[in-house]
């Protein structure tokens, strides 16, 4: 925070000058500061300062029990929270070694494709109206809430979920899920066909977006941008192909990429990845094996409650889990999963007790936000506000 | 040294033949390779990985504090080769008293926000770091927030007293 020093007073000859946009600015999303100098409407330099959305969630999982950490996973990136519940859980879980049922594996892939919808519709509703189309956020809000009314019926909760728990599931799919996402999926291809014939073939849409922050695919990567991004600039990465964790390998998807590398480019990638999550969706919805939604470890998972009001062991976990927690054997995982903006990873290490000793969150937000300078030095301010939305930060991700 | 499993990972392999001292320890935990390397080979063995072994990724740096035992601290790479697919994690371990350690940003510019939110938060110093300053919390904060003897209550219990 507070990264730029003082402005230096400028020569009253020259135009350049000095102009701070954000931290309140409309088209930050959020509260990130940018410094900008600019040379009339060119931009010279560009210095992002971060930090105004710092609330010390690493340090704060550091005195919960490791179940308790879940509920603060989805505050870091509330946008794609299930991804973050997910990517936490699965590196407990490793640590743990514990075998997760079909049912729960299966049903976290639906859930998370269902939050990369709902990430993506944000960032397409807010990138339209920051370039100027304003009807693109209304169409994406309206399916958007289709998807918040979902994740309220899965687990009473619209956007922090914690639907996910270390060994599986919160709770049981409630009844009559399978007609709510049906309903939704079914529909959706043809909505994104709607935000299509808005944007794509819009001339002031390819104006503003084509060739706009342009990055070579090794700038990007050496860098340290992941997800969306890099595919754009043609690298075709995605880790749910490369190293497919809850059963990714049994569903059939394309990893979308475009080779220009500009904002446009991204937002093909996006949109189309989208029609490839509803696909991944509808697969889950068809396939869904039965059987139990939580692994079998009693010293783990809190036992159901009819159980836990007729039989003494299972009110002993009950109790030996609510008032102490568990114990996780002394080690370190650290677990990658494709979140909407890119690599989410958890490196969680433990020294066998019941609280973790350190979780340290790789944000793809982070990694992304520190191509911006690359990406606007050199061109003009309003195209800074395309590329910007073409990023997909979340303060939240970035600042933790 | 490297030990028996560890002569799988082609990297660590690789490492060894190039500069048998640099490794100091190495392990597989939950089939996730890690080495310990010397602080003071640190950036050569980065450069070594990115450009003989194709690790062009730098995913992320942290640091483990192991507070009170001694050395204390752990700085972490997490380091991904596309290439390949494989996945490494280098560890260097630095005292407590004055912990420094050379900047990789000459090998990966992802290292800059990575390296200066670690100092932010433990208080590592990143020799030859283009601009090393605090980045998450402000720049007249006192402490270093992640550390384990930094209180986790308290209302701006160690911030500057001058006003």
């Amino acid at each position: 925070m507070s990264d730029v020093a003082q402005t230096t007073p400028t020569d009253a000859t020259t135009r350049r000058m000095t102009l701070n946009m954000g931290p309140q600015h409309p088209s930050t999303h959020g509260v990130l500061r940018v410094v900008l100098e600019l040379d009339g409407e060119t931009i010279t330099k560009a210095q992002p300062d971060i930090g105004y959305l710092h609330t010390g969630i690493e340090k704060e999982c550091e005195v919960k029990t490791w179940q308790q950490v879940v509920p603060l996973t989805d505050r870091v990136d509330y946008l794609a929270n299930l991804s973050n519940n997910l990517c936490y859980c699965l590196a407990v879980e490793k640590l743990l070694g514990l075998e997760i049922p079909p049912r729960a594996r299966w049903m976290r892939v639906m859930m998370t494709e269902l939050t990369r919808l709902n990430s993506h519709l944000v960032w397409l509703g807010t990138h339209a109206i920051d370039i100027g189309a304003m009807s693109v956020f209304l169409y994406c809000f309206r399916e958007r809430e289709d998807i918040l009314r979902i994740f309220e019926m899965f687990s009473g909760q619209r956007m922090m979920t914690s639907y996910f728990r270390i060994g599986g599931l919160a709770l049981e799919a409630p009844r009559g899920w399978e007609q709510a996402v049906g309903r939704f999926i079914r529909a959706f291809p043809s909505k994104v066909d709607e935000y299509e014939d808005l944007l794509t073939k819009n001339p002031i849409w390819q104006r503003r977006t084509q060739g706009v922050g342009v990055m070579s695919l090794e700038d990007l990567l050496d860098t340290g941008v992941t997800g969306p991004m890099i595919r754009a600039a043609g690298l075709g990465w995605d880790i749910r192909k490369a190293e497919p964790y809850t059963d990714y390998e049994k569903f059939d998807f394309a990893v979308p990429t475009r080779e220009a590398g500009d904002v446009f480019g991204r937002y093909q990638v996006r949109v189309e990845e989208m029609r490839q999550s509803a696909r991944i969706v509808m697969q889950a919805l068809e396939g869904m094996p039965d059987g139990p939604f939580t692994a079998d470890a009693p010293h783990v998972v809190l036992p159901d409650r009819e159980k836990m009001k007729t039989q003494m062991e299972a009110l002993i976990y009950h109790f030996k889990i609510v008032t102490e927690g568990f114990r996780v054997p002394e080690g370190e995982a650290y677990v990658a999963v494709e979140s909407p903006r890119g690599e989410l990873a958890y490196y969680v290490v433990s020294d066998g007790g019941a609280r973790p000793w350190r979780v340290y969150m790789r944000t793809p937000s982070f990694g992304n936000l520190q191509a911006l300078p690359w990406m606007v030095e050199g061109g003009m301010i309003a195209d800074a506000i395309a590329s910007m939305g073409s990023i997909d930060f979340v303060l939240g991700d970035v600042d933790r | 040294m490297i030990l028996e499993p560890l002569r799988e990972v082609a990297a660590a392999s690789a490492l060894q033949e190039w500069d048998p001292s640099a490794i100091e320890e190495g392990a597989l935990d939950c089939g996730q390779a890690i080495l310990v390397i010397a602080p003071e080979r640190a950036a050569g063995v980065c450069r070594f990985l990115k450009t003989e072994q194709k690790f062009e990724r730098l995913s992320a740096v942290t640091a483990v504090d192991r507070h009170p035992d001694e050395p204390r601290f752990e700085v972490v790479y997490h380091l991904h080769s596309i290439a390949s697919g494989a996945r490494l994690r280098l560890k260097c371990r630095l005292g407590g008293e004055k912990p420094e350690i050379d900047s990789v940003t000459g090998v990966w510019r992802a290292a800059d926000w990575y390296e200066r939110e670690v100092f932010d938060m433990f208080g590592i110093t990143f020799r030859n770091h283009p601009n090393l300053k605090r980045i998450l919390m402000p720049d007249d904060w006192q402490g270093y927030p992640l550390r384990k003897d930094y209180p986790i209550h308290g209302y701006k219990y160690s911030y500057a007293e001058e006003s």
